[in-house]
Parts: structure tokens; C-alpha cells; sequence
């Protein structure tokens, strides 16, 4: 495949500065992943973002740019003025909590690339696993669409995208099994991976199978995990890239996604519900890469449900309209297959904290630091979530 | 169990459900006249700000379906595992409602056997009441009541 040589600022035709290649991730961090961890959230997200950081070999004074995504509760200010940042002169706060992953990412190098800001942190801190369920509180909720759906008893998450999936397993004759096989996966890799909640927890088919249900189609093992932990990620330049302590791991190309006549997670009122952003995203995300999703050797792809997968699959374009259960047979998800997945253990069973663990495992494929490594890995699709409006990135070394 | 928090766009849907009418906002632009749901401001296909809100037949097809199982909210969780559906009506294809599939109008969410329930299958729309709100019980102020559409088998 042809590629551009990293760092050197490629331009598009038009004139117009790109991003592609033109930043890097450069650095790191993560707290423990628990259901139930001491700190709060702004601590825990202090220590992720200073240990993102130290990864770099880059002082916090030199920071000028943050994103984060809807659903973190600590914001900049706080940050900026607990880990001792500098002047900031560029964050902004992504909406739609897992759609927003990779958008933080994107942002911070469109940002960088254009001369807005030096040294980006991205960042996630959430306590999911000891705070409460969302879909719980019935006193803050908006009143579109609720109003069309909670009165009947469609009341989660899992709920809202069981219906999705109980349509495509019809649509299409996927089955449990391809469902299972995405399940498989991630636990496999997270029993490879000893900072993943799963990791002494290895699954088979006959646990999956007599599950208990949580929304019919979905099964417990359908769901991602609740999880507390924070997890941040540092982008600078190119150029300066070359200085920071670790091989850097280039932004290829970053989309977002929002489709016309999209409806988030209660995806039911437009001529084709299971075409959502992923389709989106993908047409932005190709059309600035140099490769394709045959060139793509390793993904983390957004797992809060199992469903998300097979519906990626085909958004991104790994494989046809309906083939995203097939796609997952013969052991194409694991290490050795042809798209080995989620390779830290993914939402499901390394940690969910809104996709960020999708981000940090990609950088450390392209490090060749991976607890599940794939061989001479050299890119890697990441994923935000789909079902909601979402964001993707395409990572190269 | 949780009512409608009903907002601009979407409460003449709901004052029409409480007389046990099932309407859906349409386009008033004659030249246009698409429906469109949810309800939302203005036309995404022509722009007008006109709207009105057609009648329906009640008839659909079950789209899709779930049945939910706790961890639930408490009146929710008394009934399952219960079902929810996603109907497509039969003059509109592409405008679909989110209820629940019950053997008559105030027949708990779990009253059909889940066996029962198929992609495909034809169903009525019902209207059960979901409560009331606003008088003070001494005949002064104006009584809202809350009816929630249903849907019923058509060959039960």
C-alpha cells in the first residue's frame, strides 16, 4: 500500500491544511479497573492524565489543550487546576458519552495540526461500577424521545438496542452464536490481559448460552461490564513526536458521524434503522486514509453490546450489508484471524469506561506492547460507539 | 409506571391518544404532506413550519420486539419479563411506535404469551388509561387523563 510519510503535514487538494499523519499519540495512562475503586472521579482522572504524561516524557505545564466527552463529570477547570497545567487555548467536550471517544482524539488533533494548540489531553473518568445506573433516574430525563419510549417499559440501554438486534438477527439470520463469538473474543483476550477486570474469567459457550437474560434477544454476557477506572491519552505534533519516550502512534485519519435522520440508540423512524453511524463515519474515515479495511490489521471497535460489533463490521466496511454475524465465524475476531478484536478485552470484559480503553489498547498495538499483541501490527481501526452519533479513528506507527 | 413527559412538539399526540385517537404529524404544505415522527418543529423535507395530524387506522406489523428481565425500574420489574414492540403502521411503513403487545387494552405488559409474539404479526392499536393529572378533586381546575396506546393481535 502507498502511504505518506509520517509527520510531514500532507495537505489535501484543496489547499486546506489535513490532519492526516500530522499528530501522534504520544502518551498514556490508566488507573486499576474495579467495580468499585476509593477515589473519585476527579482524582482518578488526575492520575490518568498525569500518568498519560509521564508516559510521554512531557510536563504537565506544557499542556495547553483538553477534550473531553458528555457523561465526565470533572471538567477542564478542575483539571487544568489540580494537575498544574498551563494556559489553556483550546478544549472543547464532545456530546453523546460513548459516541465521543474518538472524537476526543480527533478534535485534539485537528487542533494541534492547525496550530491551536502544542500538547493535547484527551481524558475519561468514570465510576460506573459503584455509581448509580442512568436509566435509573426517571426525574432528569429528556423529554424527546423518552416520552416515545420509556412509558412502555424501554428503559435501558440494552433494552433500546436488543430491538435493533432481535431486527437484524431477523433481517439478516445472524444467530446467538455470531453474537457469542464477539463475546468469546474480547473474554479470550482479556484473560490475556492482567489489568482487565475478566482477566481469571474465562467464558465458553455453554455459560454464554444458559446466561441469565437482561433483554430479550441480549444475555448477560451481551452487556459490557460496570467498571470504575479513568483512562487518558497526550497528542502533540508530528514532528515533536519523535522526541517523546515511545514509539509514536500517528492519528491516520478521524471522522465523526452523525446521520441524517439519525435518532440515537431508539434508532426506529428513518427508511433504514440498521444503517446507523458507523456508515457515517466510515465514508469520512476512508476517504482521508491512504488504506483500506483490507490494510487493517488490528481493531478495537466500540462493545457496550455484542450487536455493535457484526453492525460495525459492516459500517466500516469489513464486510457486506448482513454479513456482520458470518463475518465473525471461524475464528476471524481472535489473534491469527482476520480481524483480531478488541485485543485488551474490550467494554465487555477489560473495562467500560466509554470506549477510552479502545484508544489506549490501539496505541499499544502500534507500540508492540500489547498483552495480546498482534504481529507487526501497523494499523489499527478505533471506534466510538455505534448506535449513537459516533467517532472513529484510523492509527498508524 | 413511568407517563409520557410530554413536551412541545409531541403533546397533541398525546391529547389526541387520551380521546383514543391515534395521530401522527404530517407535513400541512400541500405540495408536501409527508408524515413524520417524532413530531418535531418544522418539515425536514420541504421546511414548511405547517403542520397537521392525520389520522391513523390503528392497523401495523410487529417490526421488532424485546422482552425486557430486571434489573428494572420497581413497576416495570412487578411484571416481567414483559414485552416491548416496535410497530409499523400499515398506512405508513416508516412511521413506527414504541408500546407494548397485551390480550386487552388494561392487560398487564406481560399478558401475551411470548410465544405469541412474531416479527410480522398484524396488530390494532388500544388505548389504555395511564393516569390522571391536574383538579382538585372539588370540580374546580381541568382533569388530564393519560391514555398510553396499546396493541392487540389481530387474530388473537
Amino acid at each position: 500500500m502507498a502511504r505518506t510519510g509520517a509527520g510531514t503535514g500532507t495537505r489535501t487538494g484543496t489547499g486546506t491544511p489535513g490532519i492526516k499523519d500530522a499528530t501522534a499519540v504520544v502518551g498514556i495512562g490508566q488507573t486499576p479497573f474495579a467495580k468499585q475503586l476509593p477515589q473519585s472521579e476527579k482524582a482518578l482522572a488526575c492520575r490518568a492524565i498525569l500518568a498519560a504524561l509521564d508516559d510521554a516524557g512531557i510536563s504537565p505545564a506544557e499542556v495547553d489543550a483538553l477534550a473531553s466527552y458528555t457523561m465526565e463529570e470533572t471538567d477542564e477547570v478542575e483539571v487544568a487546576k489540580a494537575v498544574g497545567f498551563g494556559d489553556l487555548s483550546f478544549f472543547s467536550k464532545v456530546g453523546f458519552g460513548g459516541g465521543g471517544s474518538c472524537a476526543t482524539v480527533a478534535h485534539l488533533a485537528a487542533a494541534v495540526a492547525t496550530g491551536q494548540a502544542t500538547v493535547g489531553v484527551a481524558w475519561r473518568s468514570r465510576k460506573r461500577g459503584s455509581g448509580p445506573r442512568p436509566w435509573r433516574n426517571t426525574t432528569v430525563q429528556l423529554p424527546t424521545p423518552a416520552q416515545w419510549t420509556r412509558p412502555f417499559g424501554l428503559l435501558r440501554p440494552a433494552d433500546e438496542i436488543a430491538m435493533l438486534t432481535r431486527r437484524y438477527l431477523y433481517e439478516h439470520g445472524a444467530s446467538r452464536d455470531h453474537l457469542f463469538n464477539v463475546a468469546l473474543a474480547c473474554r479470550n483476550r482479556a484473560n490475556q490481559n492482567p489489568a482487565a477486570m475478566m482477566y481469571e474469567r474465562p467464558l465458553t459457550r455453554d455459560m454464554y448460552m444458559t446466561s441469565r437474560w437482561i433483554s430479550e434477544p441480549l444475555c448477560l454476557f451481551d452487556n459490557c461490564l460496570e467498571t470504575d477506572g479513568a483512562l487518558a491519552c497526550v497528542i502533540v505534533s508530528a514532528e515533536r513526536a519523535r522526541d517523546c519516550r515511545h514509539r509514536p502512534v500517528y492519528v491516520h485519519s478521524a471522522a465523526q458521524g452523525l446521520p441524517a435522520q439519525h435518532h440515537g440508540m431508539v434508532n426506529y423512524w428513518n427508511d433504514d434503522p440498521l444503517t446507523g453511524p458507523a456508515w457515517t463515519a466510515a465514508r469520512h474515515l476512508w476517504k482521508h486514509a491512504d488504506f483500506t479495511p483490507e490494510d487493517v490489521d488490528v481493531a478495537q471497535i466500540y462493545d457496550a453490546f455484542t450487536p455493535l460489533i457484526p453492525l460495525s463490521l459492516e459500517g466500516y466496511g469489513f464486510c457486506g450489508r448482513g454479513e456482520g454475524g458470518a463475518f465473525t465465524e471461524g475464528g476471524a475476531l481472535e489473534i491469527g484471524g482476520r480481524l483480531p478484536l478488541n485485543t485488551s478485552g474490550g467494554g465487555l470484559s477489560e473495562a467500560y469506561v466509554h470506549g477510552f480503553n479502545l484508544i489506549n489498547e490501539g496505541v499499544r498495538q502500534l507500540r508492540g506492547t500489547s498483552t495480546a499483541q498482534v504481529p507487526g501490527a501497523a494499523t489499527c481501526l478505533v471506534t466510538a460507539g455505534e448506535g449513537v452519533p459516533t467517532s472513529a479513528l484510523l492509527l498508524r506507527n | 409506571m413511568l407517563t409520557p413527559v410530554v413536551d412541545d412538539d409531541g403533546a397533541p399526540f398525546w391529547e389526541y391518544a387520551a380521546q383514543s385517537e391515534l395521530r401522527v404529524q404530517a407535513c400541512a404544505e400541500p405540495a408536501c404532506g409527508e408524515l413524520r415522527f417524532p413530531p418535531r418543529p418544522c418539515c425536514p423535507h420541504c421546511h414548511s413550519f405547517d403542520s397537521e395530524w392525520r389520522r391513523m387506522n390503528g392497523k401495523g406489523r410487529i417490526w421488532s420486539y424485546v422482552i425486557p428481565h430486571p434489573p428494572l425500574l420497581p413497576d416495570y420489574a412487578a411484571q416481567a419479563p414483559y414485552n416491548v414492540i416496535v410497530v409499523e403502521l400499515a398506512e405508513a411503513p416508516r412511521i413506527r411506535l414504541v408500546g407494548n403487545l397485551v390480550t386487552a387494552p388494561d392487560a398487564p405488559l406481560n399478558s401475551v404469551a411470548r410465544e405469541r409474539i412474531r416479527i410480522g404479526a398484524k396488530v390494532q392499536v388500544v388505548f389504555t388509561e395511564a393516569g390522571h393529572e391536574g383538579g382538585d378533586g372539588l370540580g374546580d381546575g381541568a382533569e388530564v387523563v393519560t391514555r398510553l396506546p396499546r396493541w392487540v393481535l389481530e387474530r388473537p
